[in-house]
């Protein structure tokens, strides 16, 4: 439950460990990263989420991950990583004439 | 104004409820920027907020049976404390945060019976209030027993704490289940209050263990909010509350 806070990782100054927080606005929808805040554990990280993010109906669904339980790309890896996508234009569905009155590819 | 003895007894009921809302309000309101975290901060609001909500509709509809044309805010911030009828827990300073959350769960878990019970009043508009307001006094007290639980069951600082939270605010809830003089006179409309503390003991009760605080046994009790009788608290609040409107009558921004 507290996994944050285990890992010793991503807690404030006060002692609160970070958790991110994602929302689904509406059935059919996946869940959308919105922000982060602090909270002593999980439980209490989903009500400060309903409390901070779906104020205002954003919201049918949320999750909330420990920040640190993210494992992120690294900006210096940015080239080695994204970069080879970009020339290899096989890679992109561009070759392929779209027939008349399909609308909806 | 001496509104305490002239009220019809239907506006009187709503003014109870309305005023209890209201000042609790202003109490959590106080708590914004100084709460733990800014999270707990914008919780706090939140419950402020619907409390608000919730007083605005009982303000303006005891206003609208009252019948001599006093609207929400006449009613808010023309009243004098001797006026107010709401119970004396709602208007105690907040203390520090265990003190607030042991208000806020003997308050909202009394809120949750009331509502959830009034919602088949023969009244229209106050069944379709607590309809609404069921909801969201149920996230109260969720929020509310979330923090007795960590605080009570957490080190041997704030399980101390949490126990004279629970300690401070024991004395004040025998005004919440008594009968006024009021609901006896609306039967069907009017909840009565002493039915509603079983179903709030056994809720209340449960959370304490869980939170491993034991139930205080105050030695003295609050009396009189509802006859308007208060804390000398109440002045102090009002004050805070009421300046604006009193210094520039119908400002605007």
């Amino acid at each position: 439950m507290t996994a944050g806070n285990e890992q010793g990782n991503d807690t404030g100054k006060r002692g609160w460990p970070l958790w991110e927080v994602f929302v689904r606005a509406r059935r059919g929808l996946a869940h959308q990263h919105v922000g982060s805040l602090h909270a002593p554990d999980a439980a209490m990280a989903l009500r400060n989420a309903r409390d901070v993010y779906t104020r205002r109906g954003e919201g049918v669904s949320i999750w909330v991950v420990p920040s640190a339980a993210i494992v992120a790309s690294s900006p210096d890896e940015k080239d080695p990583f994204f970069d080879p996508a970009q020339d290899k234009v096989y890679r992109h569905p561009t070759f392929y004439d779209v027939p008349e009155g399909a609308k909806h590819l | 104004m001496s509104s305490v003895r002239t009220l019809p007894p239907l506006a009187g009921y709503a003014l109870a409820l309305g005023d209890d809302a209201l000042i609790l309000a202003q109490r959590l309101g106080q708590w914004v920027a100084r709460a733990p975290q800014i999270e707990e901060d914008v919780a706090l609001a939140n419950i402020a907020l619907d409390l608000l909500g919730q007083a605005r509709t009982l303000l303006s509809y005891a206003g609208t049976v009252e019948g001599v044309g006093r609207d929400e805010d006449d009613l808010a911030y023309l009243r004098d404390d001797r006026d107010f009828r709401n119970v004396q827990l709602v208007e105690i300073p907040n203390g520090d945060f265990a003190v607030t959350m042991a208000r806020q769960l003997v308050f909202s878990a009394y809120q949750y019976e009331l509502y959830a019970a009034l919602k088949g009043s023969a009244d229209p508009t106050l069944a379709g209030l607590a309809g609404k307001a069921v909801k969201e006094v149920a996230y109260h007290r969720d929020h509310a027993t979330q923090w007795v639980l960590r605080l009570g069951d957490g080190t041997d600082l704030s399980h101390a704490r949490m126990q004279a939270g629970l300690d401070q605010v024991w004395p004040y809830i025998g005004e919440l289940f008594e009968s006024a003089g009021t609901t006896s006179q609306l039967p069907g409309v009017a909840v009565d209050p002493s039915a509603l503390r079983p179903a709030w003991e056994s809720y209340v009760t449960e959370v304490l263990s869980e939170a491993t605080c034991r139930t205080p046994e105050p030695r003295w009790r609050s009396r009189g909010g509802r006859d308007g009788l208060h804390t000398e608290h109440l002045g102090h609040l009002l004050a805070e509350m009421q300046h604006l409107h009193r210094s520039h009558p119908g400002a605007t921004w």
